[in-house]
């Protein structure tokens, strides 16, 4: 991190910033990028490999003893019904880091291509995609969650889809700002010249040419996604018991903590560690490279 | 500028009126009805037929949705599914409680958070900037409910200074009603801080390029003169959005909050709600909490209009 790059990610208009981004990517990694991406790296191990890496499985009960402390039989000790967690966080990471991983495929898949329809669309398409995505924003996000889980129930395909609504919207509003943007390139319009019709174009021309900073997106509501599941789970509407995600976790130990007993914060801790070192990768990758996405599509 | 605040609380009309339509839609949407998935499946029909008779379900949709809406206009919310009692009476203190965790929590962050972006501002690009930066991302990845955790488990179980879980209670001295909202207070302003802070640092930055302060800078104008009469008015009117976009993710943070402290506030009355599918209580808390946020997000934009002297003669 040396001090003298300025804040491309978030600069919106000042003409030094974007004298800065005029300099080459600088892609070599920080140290804050390497410890970054061993943590994304050593999760995915842990949520891949799961029954492999687990010393119990997430259901077994260890122990007669709830909210036991660290022993040589569970590392992390036993939760409120004592199982054990460290079992129960390896398992949780897959639960946690897939369906946020679900999701957040879903809406870049619908977010992009909407997007990309929107931005080279004749005008009326465009404003019906526009006005409905600006009233699904008028929500705080999780309101909508709530009420939507509060109309329809809830399930895992319910959060998922949930989710994925919200993120869509986000996903939306950068990919049709992103391909305006490159609609009016000489490419593009070269392409229409050539007579190439409007998916060739989506594919082939704006695809790659948006594909940076919507792959920067893809980790911030990756973690989005893991924190909105999460917090839904903590609030008991998300992951159902006896299913466990990390969130879950949180909120059936959370009484012990009165007790004296950590073990709800070993799981918030994992989310915690896990959507830091995303956020932290993509400021890295934000400040190296020339991509820049205006503050107010972040959000 | 009154033609320009007009249109925009037009458009704040509208949006209500849309998110009134959502609101109410989500009730909609389910395959079966609301009758079938209360009782579950497995319900005999003419106890659902009942419960439909109850609801007011046998009306066409949009008679419905006229209903609801003229009965918000005149504060009848409805009647709770799960306890029978009128909703504006379960919401009335519940309501109190939230505004007070909500506005304790405004008038700890938002100066806090305005300081921390001003000196980040001013310090732009320097290791006190980069540092502010990178520990207000962490702020951000972390969940509210580790941050809520880990105080109860610092504060209230190791250090035993505070409750860990508030009590509110009428009757309660102002001192213990204040140290009983202490934890949630922290938690909620940690949630809002690093988003405030890094929009602030961003509004006075994208002054401080401005020709103007370059001018002054070059006429020898002092640094502190600078920021506070040439920057700061300037940077008043995105600061001002800034900060009303944020109290809008109070309106998120209190979710989760009051749920992790128990706190008997609002945002805990609507989860409970969800949980046990009392579906008119939902839109009604549903409605306060987006209704509040529409109204923050207008007062940003009509205040930011005013406080911008080319916006404000403009016709």
């Amino acid at each position: 991190m040396t001090p003298d790059n300025a804040d491309a990610s978030e600069a919106i208009d000042s003409p030094e910033e974007q004298n800065s981004n005029k300099k080459r990517d600088n892609l070599s990694l920080t140290p804050v990028a390497w410890v970054s991406i061993l943590i994304i790296v050593f999760w995915v191990v842990v949520a891949v490999f799961a029954p492999v890496l687990a010393p119990f499985d997430k259901a077994d009960m260890v122990s007669f003893e709830s909210f036991k402390v660290v022993d040589e039989a569970s590392f992390l000790g036993t939760d409120y019904l004592g199982r054990d967690v460290l079992s129960r966080i390896i398992y949780g990471a897959r639960m946690t880091l897939g369906l946020a991983l679900i999701a957040t495929l879903i809406s870049f898949t619908t977010g992009i291509v909407l997007g990309f329809v929107a931005a080279i669309s004749p005008g009326w398409i465009d404003q019906v995609l526009s006005r409905t995505v600006d009233a699904i924003m008028a929500f705080p996000s999780i309101m909508l969650a709530l009420i939507i889980i509060g109309g329809v129930g809830t399930s895992l395909p319910v959060v998922i889809l949930t989710v994925a609504l919200i993120d869509a919207t986000r996903v939306f509003r950068l990919s049709r700002a992103l391909a305006l943007d490159a609609s009016v390139m000489d490419y593009v319009v070269v392409a229409r010249a050539r007579g190439e019709g409007v998916n060739w174009i989506m594919l082939h021309e704006i695809l790659p040419n948006t594909i940076t900073p919507l792959a920067a997106e893809f980790g911030v509501r990756y973690t989005f996604a893991i924190l909105f599941i999460s917090s839904l789970s903590f609030l008991g509407l998300g992951v159902q018991p006896p299913g466990a995600d990390w969130g879950v976790m949180v909120k059936e130990n959370l009484q012990g903590l009165l007790y004296g007993a950590p073990a709800a914060l070993i799981p918030a801790a994992c989310i915690g560690t896990i959507s830091v070192a995303i956020n932290l990768l993509v400021d890295w990758f934000l400040h190296r490279s020339s991509v820049m996405i205006p503050e107010e599509l972040t959000g | 500028m009154t033609g320009l605040i007009f249109r925009r609380l037009a458009i704040g009309l509208v949006t209500m009126w849309a998110v009134s339509l959502l609101v109410f839609a989500s009730t909609e949407i389910l395959p079966g009805d609301v009758a079938e998935s209360i009782l579950g499946k497995e319900a005999p029909d003419d106890v659902i037929a009942a419960m439909r008779e109850r609801l007011g379900l046998n009306e066409p949709a949009h008679v419905r949705y006229w209903d609801w809406l003229s009965g918000l206009f005149v504060g009848d919310l409805g009647v709770s599914l799960g306890s029978g009692r009128e909703i504006s009476e379960l919401i009335d203190d519940r309501l109190w409680n939230t505004v007070r965790l909500a506005s304790v929590t405004a008038i700890i962050a938002v100066p806090l958070a305005v300081i921390l972006g001003l000196i980040s501002a001013m310090r732009a690009g320097t290791v006190m900037d980069r540092s502010i930066s990178i520990g207000t991302l962490c702020m951000i990845s972390l969940p509210e409910f580790f941050v809520a955790a880990l105080l109860v488990y610092v504060f209230a179980v190791q250090l035993r200074w505070l409750p860990a879980l508030p009590i509110v209670r009428p009757d309660q001295s102002l001192w213990s009603s204040l140290t009983s909202i202490v934890l949630p207070v922290m938690t909620l302003t940690f949630a809002v801080l690093a988003h405030m802070a890094r929009m602030t640092r961003n509004a006075v930055i994208n002054v401080l390029s401005s020709a103007y302060v370059e001018m002054a800078l070059l006429k020898g104008v002092p640094n502190w003169r600078i920021i506070l009469f040439h920057a700061f008015p300037n940077a008043l009117s995105p600061i001002i959005n800034v900060i009303a976009l944020n109290l809008a993710y109070l309106v998120a943070g209190v979710v989760i909050v009051e749920t992790a402290f128990g706190y008997p506030g609002l945002a805990r009355l609507m989860v409970d709600a969800v949980g046990t599918r009392d579906v008119p209580l939902v839109q009604a808390c549903g409605m306060i909490f987006c209704a509040t946020y529409v109204l923050l997000n207008l007062l940003a934009d009509v205040l930011s209009i005013l406080s911008n002297p080319r916006l404000r003669t403009q016709k």
